[in-house]
Order: structure tokens, then sequence, then C-alpha cells
């Protein structure tokens, strides 16, 4: 029934897929977390000259699917003949830096409103007492506001980093030869859906709940603070020196 | 001090509060002469000298006004609790002194550093330099009901903070500090500890010893027990009470009639945003000149 012979023949060629995949993701989380730091600081900025124009950026595009996004940025940029002419063409002729920036752009955006969320819920309290001891603005971000919230955001932008992982099919659409453009192609060869996609399935299915693992591990370390630990409350003791 | 004009009980700092030697100077900041490079501690000048004066303070919120022009000085080793009923504004007043709220109106003054105000566009006053206000915040620590503990770091993690970012501590001797201060108020156990995995009343320690651990000149109590279970408040009393036998200098806002009576050199009740009546806690509480204070001890007491 299941051709496991096709399956054999075509690892290497998955192996490939799975790299340029892997690769893709890297590269789009990183820049998109370095990214939305900046912005998510701006996007609850009582200022609105900071908060209003991220919000329309994050707006826009959570609003429109990232399928649209990488045919504007593929495609539809290369209709402006000051683009063809400019030095920057030989980037966006490029089908990975085309990918690069329309994931990047797009997970940037869902990541500044998770980070953003979570910097909205550090308690004010804290905050006071970070000024009450003449902690610099500089230091409040750096030593209070963003862990805290960094860490209250990990099990969402774990969510997230799943999200992109799955994402990342979608550059099959502009020639990367990634997990799925690979599939596409083994099916095409062999007209064997199953074993194509279904092997492709497995391969997304390890790599998403590695992901998982690795962001439950990251949880444990960082918001052990938040996890209730009713048999550490001993009673207490007094000594004053 | 206003309208009501109490009488002058206790000698020493109700005149001290009163007689101003710069009474000359008009309202507006007066520039000093240089604003850096002021020593943090020093013992032999600290001995009865004036640590903190506000003169004037007055705060709106909206239309309300809830601080009506207070005044108040300590000096060094003077134990101040301020005591009045909810909303009375003396929480406001503790917070308008290191500009957790903006006052509308008044002179602050910390061991002769007066800090430098300006007024925004809505009349309330903002601190003119910032780095003035960090070194004015880092002398006048603040201990507040909701305890405030940074959630995301343990208790000895929470007392280096401020001394290593602010007074410039290495981690080396931060650390040294924090484990001597965590031993002061009795929570070295828990050091390694997160503040959601401890008591109220360990928390509020935790709390004190981060306050401690920056050698401040003042210590601001904003209701430090009022949060807490009944039999958590004693040892958080005990280790106040401790900290005004070591001659430290408190402004203590609280409920706590009992720590007022037996602990502080001196009483400030507020009422509806003006100090109504202020003098020895053995005067004050046992013999109050007004209704007022008449009528909230009856009721504190109860």
């Amino acid at each position: 029934m299941i051709d496991w012979a096709l399956i054999a023949e075509s690892l290497p060629a998955y192996w490939k897929g799975l790299q340029v995949s892997l690769i893709l993701m890297a590269i789009c989380v990183s820049a998109s977390f370095l990214l939305s730091v900046p912005l998510a600081i701006a996007r609850v900025s009582p200022n609105p000259w900071l908060a209003k124009p991220v919000f329309l950026y994050t707006y826009v595009i959570r609003g429109t699917p990232l399928l649209v996004q990488l045919y504007m940025i593929y495609f539809g940029l290369a209709q402006f003949e000051w683009l063809r002419e400019s030095a920057a063409w030989p980037l966006f002729r490029n089908a990975w830096f085309c990918a690069w920036l329309a994931f990047a752009l797009n997970s940037t955006a869902y990541t500044t409103e998770i980070l953003a969320g979570a910097l909205r819920q550090t308690p004010n309290g804290e905050l006071e007492a970070a000024r009450s001891l003449g902690l610099s603005t500089a230091s409040i971000y750096r030593r209070i506001l963003l862990p805290s919230a960094i860490r209250r955001a990990l099990p969402q932008y774990g969510n997230e980093l799943v999200m992109v992982m799955h994402a990342t099919s979608i550059a099959s659409a502009v020639t990367i030869v990634e997990l799925t453009r690979t599939a596409r192609d083994v099916y095409y060869n062999s007209l064997a859906p199953l074993e194509a996609f279904g092997m492709v399935a497995v391969f997304y299915f390890v790599i998403t709940f590695t992901l998982v693992g690795i962001v439950k591990l990251l949880e444990g370390r960082f918001l052990k603070h938040l996890r209730p630990k009713s048999a550490d409350i001993r009673p207490t003791e007094m000594t004053p020196a | 001090m206003t309208d009501a004009g109490p009488v002058e009980r206790s000698g020493q700092n109700t005149v001290t509060m009163m007689q101003d030697t710069h009474s000359g100077r008009p309202l507006t900041p007066a520039p000093l002469p240089s604003g850096e490079g002021f020593p943090a501690l020093d013992p032999a000048r600290a001995i009865a000298t004036e640590k903190l004066r506000a003169e004037n303070l007055r705060k709106s919120f909206g239309a309300v006004e809830v601080l009506k022009g207070v005044s108040l000085a300590a000096d060094s080793g003077d134990v101040i609790a301020m005591i009045g009923s909810s909303g009375s504004g003396k929480s406001t007043v503790l917070r308008c002194l290191n500009l957790l709220e903006k006052p509308n109106a008044g002179r602050i003054t910390v061991s002769g550093e007066e800090l430098r105000l300006t007024a925004d566009r809505k009349g309330e006053l903002y601190a003119a330099d910032p780095a003035q206000l960090q070194r004015i915040r880092a002398r006048l620590s603040m201990v507040f009901q909701q305890f405030n503990l940074w959630a995301h770091m343990t208790a000895v993690e929470n007392v280096i903070e401020a001394p290593i970012r602010v007074l410039g501590l290495s981690r080396k001797d931060a650390v040294e500090r924090a484990e001597r201060y965590l031993a002061r108020v009795g929570v070295s156990h828990r050091k390694d500890a997160y503040p959601a995995h401890m008591s109220g009343g360990e928390q509020q320690r935790v709390a004190i010893a981060r306050a401690l651990a920056m050698e401040p000149e003042v210590m601001l109590f904003d209701e430090p027990t009022s949060a807490l279970d009944p039999e958590l408040v004693g040892e958080v009393l005990r280790v106040m009470r401790s900290l005004a036998e070591e001659g430290r200098t408190m402004l203590v806002v609280t409920h706590e009639m009992g720590f007022a009576r037996e602990v502080a050199s001196r009483v400030i009740f507020l009422h509806r945003g003006v100090v109504e009546e202020e003098g020895a806690p053995a005067e004050v509480l046992t013999r109050p000149a007004s209704e007022r204070l008449r009528g909230f001890l009856s009721n504190s007491l109860k």
C-alpha cells in the first residue's frame, strides 16, 4: 500500500528542504524579535506620534494574508521602475530576500502586539518601586519592564514561533525549495500524494513539537516566579540582628 | 500647618519646622550652587540636621484638591507617624515627596538640597533635572503598601538591583550588602525565593531590606502593614520599631495607633488635605485638641 521505497529514496531531498525551512524560520524570527522590542515599546508609549504609526503597521499587516504580502513584495514591487533601477533591485529580485522580508514584517507585527500586551500587564507598583529607588528610565526598561514582559509573553510567543514555522511553507510560492516545495516536487515526480505529503506532515509535526518542547523548557526556567508553589511557603522566622 | 493653627507642643521638632532659616526666599525654586557631587551619607554631618523638608505641598486630582498646603520637616532620627482617615491625603503627601505624584505647588528639600521643579502645561510640577530627581529618590527610599517587589526577581535580586544600577556598587558588594540587610529584617533564609512564593510579611520585610540597601537618609513607609493578614502585621512592625531604635529617620503613613504611640517621635494628623494637629504622640494621641482628631481616634481605637 504505502511505497516505503519512495519515502526512503526521497529522504535526502526532504532533509535539504528541512534545512531550508529551518534557516528561513531562524532568520525571520531573529529579525522579528529584534524589531518587535522597540516597536512594542513605541506601541505602549503615551506619545501618540510613536504609538499610532506602530498600531497602523500592525493593523494593516495583521489584516492581510501573508501570501498576499509576499506576492506584493516579490511580484508587486517589481512594477516600479525606480526600484528596478535602484541599488536595492538585486535584493528585491532575490526570492530569499523577499520571503525573509515578508515573513519578518508579518511576524514582527504579531510579536509586537504580543509583547505590547505583556508590557501593558506590568503591575504599576513594580514601576513605582523602581522609580522610587532612583532607577533611570533606561534601567527600568532594561531591568524591570522588558525582562518581566518577555517572560510573560513566552507562552504566546511559543505559538507565534509555531505559526512562523508553518508560514515558511508559503515561501514555496516564490520558488524557494523548502519542505513543502520538496513535497510537491516528490508528488509531481511520483504521483504518490499520500507518501509525498504525509512525509512532509511528519516533518512539520516533529519540528512543531520540538519547538513547543523548547518553549516549555524556557518557561520552566524563566517563569518559575509565576508557578504556584504552596509547599514553599514555610512558617516565617523572626531573627532581627 | 495652616488655618487650624495647632499649638506647638513638642519643643524642637515643630519649632524647626516653622523657623525656616531660608524663610525670606520666594516660592519659586531657587537654583542651588551646584547640583552634583552631593555626598551620600555622612554620619558625622547627619547628627541633628534636617533631613527632609516639604513646604506648602498642594495637589489636585481633577477638580478635587487633596492637599491644601501641607508642610513638614524631619530631623535626623525623627520617626514621624502620619495618621488620618482614608482620603485625608496622607499617602499623597508621601508620594509627592519623591514625585511619584506630581504636586501642583510646593518645595521639597532633602538634606539641604532643594529639588528643582518646573510646572508642565497642566500646572503640575515635575523635576527640572531628571538626574537630580534620581539622586534625591535614591536618598528617600520608599516601602509600599502592596510591597511592589519585582516579581521576576528573587529576594536577593530585588535588593541588589538599585544599589548596582543607582549607587554603582559592584555585584559582589551589593550581594554582601543585601545579605546583611536581609538578615537584619530576618528573611535571610528566603533570599533565593521569588516574591510570589513568600508570605506577605516576608515580602514586606524584603521590601524593607530593598529600601535599607540604598542606605537612605529618610525612609518613607506608605501604610506598610495595611495589606497584611493580621497575624503578619507584628513581624513587620517589629522590624520597623528596631529601625527606629537605630536612629533612622522615618516617615510612616499608618493606621497602627499602637505604633504611632510607642515608636513615633512625632505624630501628624492630616484631615482633608491640611495638617490638623501635630506634636509628640503622648500629647496628640491622649489629649487631642481638635474635635476631628478626637473623632478619628475614638473610631480607630474601637
